[in-house]
């Protein structure tokens, strides 16, 4: 498992995990799951049809993630978002089912895509993943303030003048970005319980922002690393342990918060 | 309109299974779909498609029939949303982000070791994004009678559930028993998709859920008007879809047919944009009532 | 359905006594008596926070108590009390949520019952003449997202009231109007409520415009309740022993001022200004 070979994974991973822990604290911060599960499916689509017409899929993947976020921040708070994310999700699944009928074969980096893969990032792309995974956080960083006011007291946001829609889309950007980065690794149809599950758990864990969002990292590295070994051990899909993984971490939290609330009463 | 209906179209016993099956699923999903729109759980009705997805991949691998899986699968899924607390507006998102999470894990499982055990190299997509065209008529009966069920369910509860989306407060005040309501129609909810998904394609069970009743909302102001124009135009846009998708053989220089699910969601697409403009275009008109401009939907914290 | 007793014998319809309620281990209300009498208009005074929506909560039977009972006509409440109608502090409606002001006050009809039986010509004559009473007839088919919140309360009061309750209960109504149209909204309450026999119990941080119309107050502050009518309840001492702390309670111009103040302060203001103290 430590072999040379795996170093790619471990580190990849590593680099892929803190970045879901930073943005999936948001993502559940604001309520965004249904975005963070759209963009890495649209996504997806992108992928099938780059390979359609013989272009990288990682092109094909990054430039949906960007149109999805696009599509569905452009509604943004104003009418019903989450109607606009699954029109958006559909729209894009669609035109994926018609890439992969049109494409003549299934190609297995097709399937990479969609279910993970723990070699999922080469040695000559690592470096660059890493850059843009700093991006994604110090952009996070950038934006923090409005972000967490625009989350927790829009209209306050709103009166003092900051603009919600902006701060969404970007956000919306961001994870799009990360979602991209991910999807390599853990797969298309997982990366969002990543970014949802270890961050859930983290929140209910503490009420202190830093040290939850500390706590996310830390749960979202320990589900990325206990997927690898368990993928490499037991060789199944890397995306089956990061979500149930990801589901369990969620629930003991939930057990283990319930617990305390009972004892502060009696 | 010789164009539009290709030679063969109607005398094609799969294009009429498939018009008569969409008819069945457009209708339900409309139906169940305008509650869904209204009590903000688009997200929901979408996850639970991927877990009655999920569900059907786990049959398909059990040798199980699939509709058991299907609707099985979204009924646990309803279940476990329900318990960790998908009806309060806080604690939605979460429920239903981690039941997908759980769902989708076992989903790639499922396909995973079905790809590997037999030869089947289809199946991955079939079960992912399914197709109208590959129904098994068998299942036709099961699929009638459940989806009358669903029908007769929605009728029992729907005007507690229209008080109760309205406002929780009002609801319980008249005694209505808001959380069991509320699950009553998950599961309800989950039953459907779970039929839509096996007939229709994940896909599809999300886009005539969602599509036509937003559609038909933005312009009415009757909220059972309302669901009989979104069956309309649920129905409209899966013909259309499929009369399309047979034509495309023909169209199409390689003789391969774009899929059924493109068209449909295409036509919801464009059905959505429509009554979108459509609305916006009234709402420009001076109201007499004062707005207010801070009426977020997202601004109900309980 | 209670039967009513004849109009000239006034009965009490709630009765509620020695309640105690406990949220979270902390001690919201204690020692709570008051009632109210069929037709009368009650005002439920106390500031934000001060125990009177849980208090509404515990009349509905949608809270539970530590200690004491809550009786409507003698008996112990039901849950699902159909003679008690509830008008919520702020329902957000949804603008886009289809359905019409008219639609709202139906479903205060049989918007608890299952099953889907069309409405009866007699139900829906019922609903336009309740929209009359309550002046909405000009929006009646319009939007409930998309009125006004005046508008809005009247829809809502319609809503409560067309189950013909003998008790209505309307958690801080007043409180994002101007007095303009708080003024209307108290008008039309007493005048439906008078013609319909309904009592009212209503909250407000602000007692002055409901003086003109209400029979009693029930005053809620430190977790506690003084009760019964204005001249008994908004006093100097009663307030004082409620709070805790010493308050004036003065008189300007026909309206009523509590004002914090140290005793100092109340023996300068009773040397100095006697006519405006209400001891």
């Amino acid at each position: 498992m430590f072999s040379s070979f795996m170093t790619n994974a471990w580190l990849s991973g590593t680099i892929v995990a803190t970045l879901a822990g930073v943005v999936g604290f948001f993502v559940v911060l604001r309520a965004a799951s249904f975005a963070a599960h759209a963009i890495p499916n649209g996504a997806f689509a992108g992928a099938a049809g780059a390979n359609l017409v013989g272009l990288n899929p990682l092109f094909g993947l990054i430039s949906f993630a960007i149109v999805a976020a696009l599509s569905i921040g452009a509604t943004s708070r104003r009418s019903r978002s989450d109607v606009a994310t699954a029109l958006s999700l559909v729209l894009m699944l669609a035109l994926g089912a018609a890439f992969l009928t049109l494409s003549t074969e299934y190609e297995p980096a097709i399937n990479a895509l969609l279910f993970g893969e723990i070699l999922g990032v080469s040695s000559s792309q690592l470096l660059p993943v890493l850059l843009l995974a700093v991006l994604c956080v110090v952009a996070i960083l950038v934006l923090y303030r409005p972000l967490v006011f625009t989350s927790v007291a829009p209209d306050l946001a709103a009166a003092k003048g900051v603009n919600a829609t902006l701060v969404e889309i970007s956000f919306l950007l961001v994870l799009a970005l990360a979602t991209a980065l991910t999807v390599p690794i853990v797969g298309a149809l997982l990366t969002f319980s990543l970014m949802i599950g270890p961050p859930a758990a983290a929140r209910l864990l503490s009420k202190h922002p830093t040290r939850a969002l500390t706590l996310s990292i830390t749960l979202a590295l320990a589900t990325v690393w206990a997927s690898i070994a368990c993928s490499y051990e037991f060789n199944l899909p890397i995306g089956f342990f990061v979500g149930t993984i990801g589901a369990v971490l969620y629930l003991c939290a939930r057990v283990r918060h319930a617990r305390r609330a009972v004892r502060s009463v009696a | 309109m010789h164009w539009l209906f290709e030679p063969g179209l109607f005398s094609n016993h799969t294009v009429r299974t498939a018009l008569l099956v969409g008819l069945i699923a457009a209708i339900v999903s409309a139906v169940v779909g305008v509650f869904t729109v209204l009590r903000g759980q688009s997200f929901a009705g979408h996850a639970l498609t991927d877990v009655a997805t999920a569900g059907g991949a786990g049959a398909f691998l059990a040798g199980v029939a699939p509709i058991i899986g299907f609707v099985g699968g979204g009924v646990l899924g309803a279940g476990a949303m329900d318990a960790i607390g998908v009806q309060r507006v806080k604690g939605r998102d979460i429920a239903t982000g981690v039941v997908l999470g759980a769902a989708t894990g076992l989903s790639a499982l499922f396909l995973y070791l079905s790809a590997t055990s037999s030869a089947a190299t289809g199946a991955t997509q079939l079960i992912l994004f399914g197709s109208i065209f590959t129904v098994e008529p068998s299942t036709l009966p099961e699929v009638a009678i459940l989806s009358c069920f669903v029908l007769a369910t929605i009728a029992f509860i729907a005007r507690p559930l229209l008080l109760s989306s309205l406002s929780v407060e009002l609801a319980a005040a008249r005694g209505v028993r808001v959380r069991v309501v509320g699950l009553l129609f998950m599961v309800t909810l989950a039953v459907s998709v779970g039929l839509s998904a096996i007939v229709i394609g994940s896909i599809l069970s999300t886009a005539l859920l969602i599509g036509p009743p937003a559609s038909a909302l933005k312009v009415v102001n009757r909220f059972w008007f309302g669901a009989a124009i979104a069956v309309v135009l649920g129905i409209g846009a899966t013909w259309a879809g499929i009369v399309f998708a047979y034509d495309s053989y023909y169209w199409i220089p390689s003789h391969r047919g774009l899929p059924v699910s493109f068209f449909v969601v295409a036509f919801v697409v464009v059905e959505f944009a429509f009554f979108s403009v459509v609305h916006r275009r009234r709402r420009g008109r001076p109201a007499s009532a004062i707005e207010d401009s801070s009426h977020h939907v997202e601004t109900q914290w309980h | 359905m209670t039967t009513r007793t004849s109009l000239d014998a006034p009965t009490d319809i709630l009765n509620v006594n020695g309640v105690e309620v406990v949220i979270d281990g902390r001690v919201i209300l204690r020692d709570v008596d008051f009632r109210i009498e069929a037709g009368e208009f009650t005002g439920l005074i106390g500031a934000n926070g001060s125990g009177k929506t849980t208090l509404f909560q515990v009349i509905l039977g949608l809270r539970s108590t530590v200690a004491g009972t809550v009786s409507f006509h003698g008996e112990a409440l039901a849950r699902r009390n159909r003679s008690i109608g509830y008008v919520p502090q702020k329902v957000l409606f949804d603008p886009e949520m289809p359905l019409r002001a008219r639609d709202l006050v139906a479903l205060g009809v049989d918007g608890h019952r299952f099953g889907l039986r069309r409405r009866s010509r007699a139900v829906l004559a019922d609903v336009d003449e309740m929209l009359s009473a309550v002046d909405a007839d000009g929006f009646a088919d319009r939007r409930v997202g998309e009125l006004s919140g005046g508008e809005q309360q009247r829809v809502l009061i319609a809503h409560a009231l067309i189950s013909r309750p003998e008790l209505l209960l309307l958690d801080e109504p007043l409180a994002n109007l101007d007095p303009g149209s708080a003024q209307e909204i108290i008008g039309l309450l007493h005048r439906v409520a008078t013609d319909n026999r309904v009592a009212v119990l209503l909250s407000a941080h602000e007692m002055n415009p409901l003086l003109p119309v209400m029979d009693r107050v029930v005053y809620v502050a430190n977790g506690r309740v003084a009760s019964g009518t204005t001249d008994e309840v908004v006093r100097s001492d009663v307030l004082s022993a409620l709070y805790g702390h010493h308050v004036d309670v003065l008189r300007v111009h026909g309206r009523v001022l509590v004002v914090a103040s140290s005793s100092d302060e109340h023996e300068h203001l009773v040397s100095e200004h006697p006519e405006l103290v209400v001891e």
